[in-house]
């Protein structure tokens, strides 16, 4: 009965989207030996990296911040936080470092601060590309030195190393740039020695909280590892964990559900059994983690350009009925009259998308009942150009003219979009588009991140 | 309806995957029987190459998944689902013999 084995809490999937009060608190009454949060994702596409711009509020961040601070104190235990400010840049880390010193004075709490830079200068990710250093994973776009210059920023997503380096040096608190969320959970039971199989697959299960149980959004869940397994409660006590839905959460955003690559190696889950300890828990055994070569996976996200949109209606069954001659129509003109105004061109410098809310703007050319009219059809006008006062002003013919083409049924000057505002126009600000689905190969296993550790009283 | 979730979502910027759950032992093997829904139909349907489809039942989770790169990166022009969460829907029309 005396293996060794480590106990953690996974509060929430992401910092800043809540969990109740009553979880926490049952959490703590666990003992829990750390509490780990992911605090960001790629998943809501490239601004929040391209602009190094946190995807929740401050107001929340802080909210659940502050609870988890008060849990860690009061438990004596560290608590780690991956990804911060939602890509994980070091602009997201400084920002939740302020809001850790804030709580910090606020409560009067004293704690070792780590934190663990992941930004990489574009210059030196070209150098490495040079190098042969920075390779493509399946279906990566093409890159060459300038497609590299042109993000505005790269991050790195750490492993479980540098965690566990900050773990050793005796950090209370542990805030990282871009992070796998698997490894938040990894790094304390990695530095305790258990067997690597049990301790990413749990890291896999837990790292969205409450999503492995049979309430997604019942708040967090505890878990223990030891060598040949783990197990897996909800912290509310209206969730379960149950075989099916922890085996269920291995299929979350993932392209394969049974291999999960990590810098150090791949997780493998193929010939994992699933059984239930009471009706409430469950264990995980037979997972097995292959040791591969140390790489770390690279996100960049560079500036495309600036946008305007507008949004309006069409209800006129001729307009619909003929709406793609009709829109090529006018986009013929539109291509003329921004070369006139702006000296751009269309498809180059300048991008004008008409899309059709009602038949196809969801699907786009794999719809298959695009051929099925609806009486009425949304449009949305997308404008794209270098410059903001640009967008706009292209934007603004193009709604007005939009509105006004002609079809062949009607003889004389129609309005054929019903726009609910005016001005139509609306300023999107700048958009991004991710340029990297490539691996570093790394110099050493510490090299392309940055340290600080910090006392804060 | 044979199953009980139908979804679609990004797995990462530059893939797309979906996943169909079954409430019983019997629905999932009816449908892995009936080799529904099959590679073919996934290529066909979303207009990509059947080798590039990976498609994988998983028993403990009584679910079929499949996933394929995504046909545009996410969040690239002309880019109009940005978490992939809409592009199931032509599974509802899929009959299981």
């Amino acid at each position: 009965m005396n293996t060794p084995s480590v106990s953690l809490i996974s509060p929430t999937g992401a910092l800043g989207m809540g969990f109740p009060d009553e979880t926490l608190e049952r959490g703590i009454v666990l003992q829990p030996d750390f509490i780990a949060c992911d605090a960001g994702s790629t998943d809501s596409g490239p601004f929040y990296l391209g602009a190094s711009k946190p995807k929740l509020s401050r107001r929340a961040v802080l909210h659940d911040l502050r609870r988890l601070l008060r849990a860690r104190q009061e438990l004596g235990v560290p608590l780690v936080i991956g990804s911060c400010g939602t890509s994980g840049t070091d602009d997201g880390v400084n920002w939740v470092r302020e809001m850790v010193l804030e709580s910090a004075k606020e409560e009067g709490m004293s704690l070792k601060l780590g934190l663990i830079y992941s930004e990489q200068k574009p210059q030196k990710i070209a150098e490495a590309f040079k190098k042969d250093m920075v390779q493509s994973l399946p279906g990566a776009p093409s890159i060459d030195r300038e497609s590299i210059l042109k993000c505005s920023h790269i991050v790195a997503m750490m492993g479980h190393e540098p965690i566990v380096k900050a773990l050793e040096e005796g950090c209370d608190v542990v805030l990282c740039g871009r992070a796998s969320d698997t490894a938040l959970f990894a790094a304390y039971p990695m530095m305790k020695g258990i067997a690597p199989g049990p301790v990413w697959h749990c890291g896999k299960t837990v790292e969205c909280g409450a999503v492995c149980t049979t309430l997604p959004a019942s708040g967090g869940v505890f878990a223990k590892i030891d060598d040949s397994g783990f197990s897996v409660e909800p912290l509310s006590e209206e969730a379960a964990c149950t075989p099916m839905s922890l085996a269920a959460h291995t299929l979350y955003e993932n392209a394969d559900p049974n291999l999960f690559r990590e810098p150090s190696g791949t997780l493998d889950t193929t010939n994992s059994s699933y059984h239930a300890i009471n009706d409430r828990v469950t264990r995980v055994e037979g997972s097995v983690f292959h040791p591969e070569r140390y790489t770390l996976k690279l996100e960049g996200s560079a500036f495309r350009g600036y946008q305007t949109v507008a949004i309006g209606g069409i209800r006129d069954p001729f307009i619909i009925r003929g709406v793609d001659a009709w829109r090529d129509g006018m986009m013929e003109h539109f291509k003329q009259r921004v070369q006139e105004l702006t000296g751009f061109e269309v498809g180059r410098e300048v991008n004008i998308e008409i899309s059709f809310y009602g038949r196809d703007a969801v699907m786009g050319k794999t719809e298959p009942m695009q051929d099925q009219s609806a009486h009425e059809l949304g449009i949305l006008f997308t404008v794209t150009a270098p410059e903001q006062s640009v967008a706009t002003d292209i934007a603004r013919f193009v709604t007005h003219a939009g509105s006004h083409w002609s079809i062949p049924e009607w003889k004389g000057f129609i309005s054929g979009i019903a726009f609910p505002f005016s001005p139509p126009e609306i300023e999107r600000g700048p958009a991004y588009r991710f340029m990297l689905n490539h691996v570093l190969v790394p110099d050493s296993l510490f090299d392309p991140f940055r340290f600080s550790l910090e006392e804060v009283w | 309806m044979l199953a009980s979730l139908i979804r679609s979502k990004n797995a990462g910027p530059f893939w797309i995957t979906f996943d169909l759950m079954f409430d019983t032992e019997a629905d999932f093997l009816r449908a892995v029987k009936a080799g529904v829904p099959s590679k073919r139909w996934i290529a066909e349907t979303y207009r990509i190459p059947e080798e590039e489809v990976l498609l994988v039942q998983l028993p403990q989770a009584r679910a079929i998944k499949f996933s394929f790169p995504r046909p545009r990166i996410q969040g690239d022009p002309g880019e109009s689902d940005m978490y992939s969460g809409q592009q199931y829907a032509p599974l509802l029309d899929l009959p299981v013999e």
